[in-house]
């Protein structure tokens, strides 16, 4: 199954052979940046079988700065955060540096965990939505898909079939949404601070589109256990279409931006690459896994929405370097638009929320008519709805990766216990593994490139 | 996931090279779940990933939960993966709480450390390992070896459920901070605990910031 996922690598995204900047970046570098301190090379593209003496080894690799003695320069830990401004949030990094070498690197996180898991033990299911949304602040949709996904398989109840494709469209929205605003932010740690602009230019369409359709901006708490909560307005397909058909238009521009500027290839290029095996190793998943070649996306292989049934594909990269990481998230920009408007024209007609009366709130129009439906509206409102015990373990593909869901239900209206696996919590140590040996540019970089959301890693 | 038969032939397997590693199976709602002796983890998840034909080479996630009052109290939770086949595997090793009345006198017995090695003692030394100790907290092996990328996972679950790692390379707490006392998501404690300093009520709390 997983076979049918794999994309040939000559489609992949770096025709690194054919391509006119890249084939004169080493003149260029010779003439105009002959001891560029921002050029350097990653511990894997060392030479092998060079010194033991792990500074030695770093020393001789670099151009440009073998004229620097070994050990001249101390050794100094400092503080990266958790107020700086290249961190994406309060992340603090204590960093062993010599002179701008970074020797090791240790993520310390938890400056925003608000007990989100601890709280959602006193919350009622459907009070738990709103919550667990909060964590990732950028993949919201993401958050409520897990764990009404969750539930909905401890309640064995099946969503119908416009709200799979509703939920969709919203996923993959929210995905182009997340994608901009890293690739936004991105761009201006490496100092091109126009992109930032436009990303977000792009991002407020689809913030328009949302609250168009759920009343919120953000954390709009539109999925339910059972479906989504209302049907989208009228005018919403007219938009959405607009936006869909300008979206690939401006990714086109974002890397029209960013992939001939030379400052951006020179920090990019061959920075921060992990290998593979030891990606997998250390549990990194999402767009960080797919750039070093692995073809592994939940959507094709978990398929609970119905993704298989549009025509897209997964990006891979080949290299696993900063600019890899950064093509392939294009790329899924691009195909998060054909799925989305795929799902938009063939959205079927039907109710959006299942008929289970016993967890999906009633129709507003027959509280006034029905005895029935208001008792059902009494009990949901105020208890809300008991899940059998059992305890289950869902994932979803979010930006960042796999975000999975774990929920022990006691039989209660309660969850007994609410775990959220995030990615970027995950994905963070190999953060140490891209950076020893490198610059401290580099490690900004690496840091963009990793895309953390802090509100999910602490939750 | 393993179909039950499947399900069955792996833990037949598994208690085939060491008996009684795997105390239960449970395959319902479309997972399929080994409940393990948490004393021999290890073995369990290294057979899992290293073994032809199973080769779940992939954790995907490791957490803990507290099944308060149940006994034993607390759970471990491995999601393990096997990304070829696309076969996910739920690994579940049960903790009994040793300084809970009724299990208290087997398990002193269970702490001295294997091998006669000196007993790991996460963030302390000296005194600071005997104070810990006497906390009397469940304890399970660390899978760092196996999996690197349970550093952080088992970090949260000692954090929130102060279950104790042995030969977790670096075990300290990682949300909460290294000073706070307790294990916040235990069942038994409380959700709003925490004091909050505000002019009416500043005369009842210690007045440290002056």
């Amino acid at each position: 199954m997983a076979d049918e996922t794999r994309i040939p690598t000559e489609q992949g995204l770096r025709p690194e052979d054919e391509d006119p900047v890249l084939a004169d970046l080493p003149e260029a570098e010779a003439a105009r940046h002959g001891a560029d301190p921002t050029r350097v090379a990653t511990p894997s593209a060392s030479p092998p079988g060079t010194p033991d003496d792990e500074r030695a080894r770093v020393s001789a690799t670099r151009d440009g700065w073998e004229d620097v003695p070994v050990g001249e320069e101390q050794v100094m830990t400092i503080n990266m955060g958790p107020h700086h401004p290249a961190t994406h949030g309060v992340l603090r990094l204590v960093v062993t540096l010599e002179g701008e070498r970074v020797l090791d690197l240790k993520p310390v996180v938890g400056y925003v965990h608000t007990g989100i898991e601890k709280n959602c033990e006193d919350k009622s299911y459907w009070k738990v939505i709103p919550f667990v949304e909060r964590m990732d602040y950028l993949s919201y949709f993401f958050q409520m898909q897990a764990f009404c996904g969750c539930v909905e398989r401890l309640l064995e109840i099946e969503i119908p079939e416009r709200a799979k494709y509703l939920r969709v469209i919203f996923l993959e929205l929210n995905r182009i949404h997340s994608h901009l605003v890293w690739l936004g932010t991105s761009a201006m740690d490496l100092g091109a601070i126009s992109v930032f602009w436009y990303c977000f230019r792009e991002r407020d369409r689809v913030l328009d589109l949302f609250e168009l359709a759920t009343g919120q901006r953000m954390h709009t708490r539109y999925f339910q256990v059972g479906g989504v909560f209302e049907d989208i307005p009228v005018g919403f397909a007219e938009k959405l279409r607009a936006f869909c058909e300008e979206m690939p238009g401006r990714v086109d521009q974002y890397q029209d931006l960013l992939d001939r500027n030379e400052i951006f290839l020179h920090r990019t290029k061959g920075i921060g690459v992990v290998p593979r095996d030891r990606l997998l190793e250390l549990g990194v998943t999402g767009p960080l896994l797919r750039a070093a070649g692995e073809p592994w996306d939940l959507r094709k292989v978990e398929d609970e929405l119905g993704y298989t049934g549009f025509d897209w594909q997964v990006p891979i990269g080949s290299v696993g370097d900063g600019y890899d990481r950064f093509r392939v998230r294009l790329e899924e920009m691009r195909e998060s638009v054909k799925i989305a408007s795929q799902a938009l024209e063939g959205l079927p007609e039907g109710p959006w929320i299942a008929d289970e009366r016993k967890v999906v709130l009633p129709p507003r129009d027959e509280l006034s008519t029905s005895m029935e439906a208001l008792i059902h509206h009494f009990k949901l409102v105020t208890e809300g709805f008991r899940v059998p015990s059992g305890e289950l373990y869902c994932p979803v593909e979010s930006p960042r990766g796999e975000l999975g869901c774990f929920v022990v239900a006691d039989g209660s209206a309660k969850p007994a216990r609410v775990h959220f696996r995030d990615p970027s919590f995950v994905n963070l140590q190999a953060l140490r593994e891209m950076c020893v040996g490198g610059l401290i540019a580099d490690l900004i970089q690496n840091l963009a490139m990793l895309d953390p959301i802090l509100g999910g890693i602490d939750r | 996931m393993p179909d039950a038969p499947g399900l069955e032939l792996i833990a037949q397997e598994i208690n085939g090279a060491r008996e009684g590693t795997v105390v239960e199976t449970s395959h319902e709602r479309g997972a399929a779940t080994l409940i393990v002796d948490s004393e021999r983890i290890l073995d369990a998840l290294r057979w899992l990933r290293d073994t032809p034909g199973q080769e779940y080479g992939f954790l995907a996630s490791l957490h803990a939960a507290d099944y308060l009052p149940a006994q034993p109290r607390f759970a471990l939770h491995y999601e393990l993966l096997n990304m070829p086949r696309v076969e996910r595997l739920h690994v579940k090793a049960l903790l009994e709480d040793p300084a809970s009345p009724s299990t208290a006198p087997s398990s002193t017995a269970k702490r001295v450390a294997p091998g006669g090695a000196p007993s790991h003692d996460p963030g302390v030394s000296g005194d600071g390992a005997d104070a810990l100790a006497t906390l009397n907290l469940p304890e399970i092996d660390s899978c760092v070896e196996l999996f690197p990328t349970a550093e952080f996972q088992e970090r949260e679950a000692y954090d929130f459920f102060g279950i104790r790692f042995r030969g977790h390379p670096d075990l300290r707490r990682i949300l909460m901070p290294e000073d706070y006392v307790g294990w916040p998501q235990r069942r038994d404690f409380p959700l709003g605990g925490e004091p909050v300093l505000f002019t009416q009520n500043e005369v009842e709390l210690p007045r440290w910031y002056e």
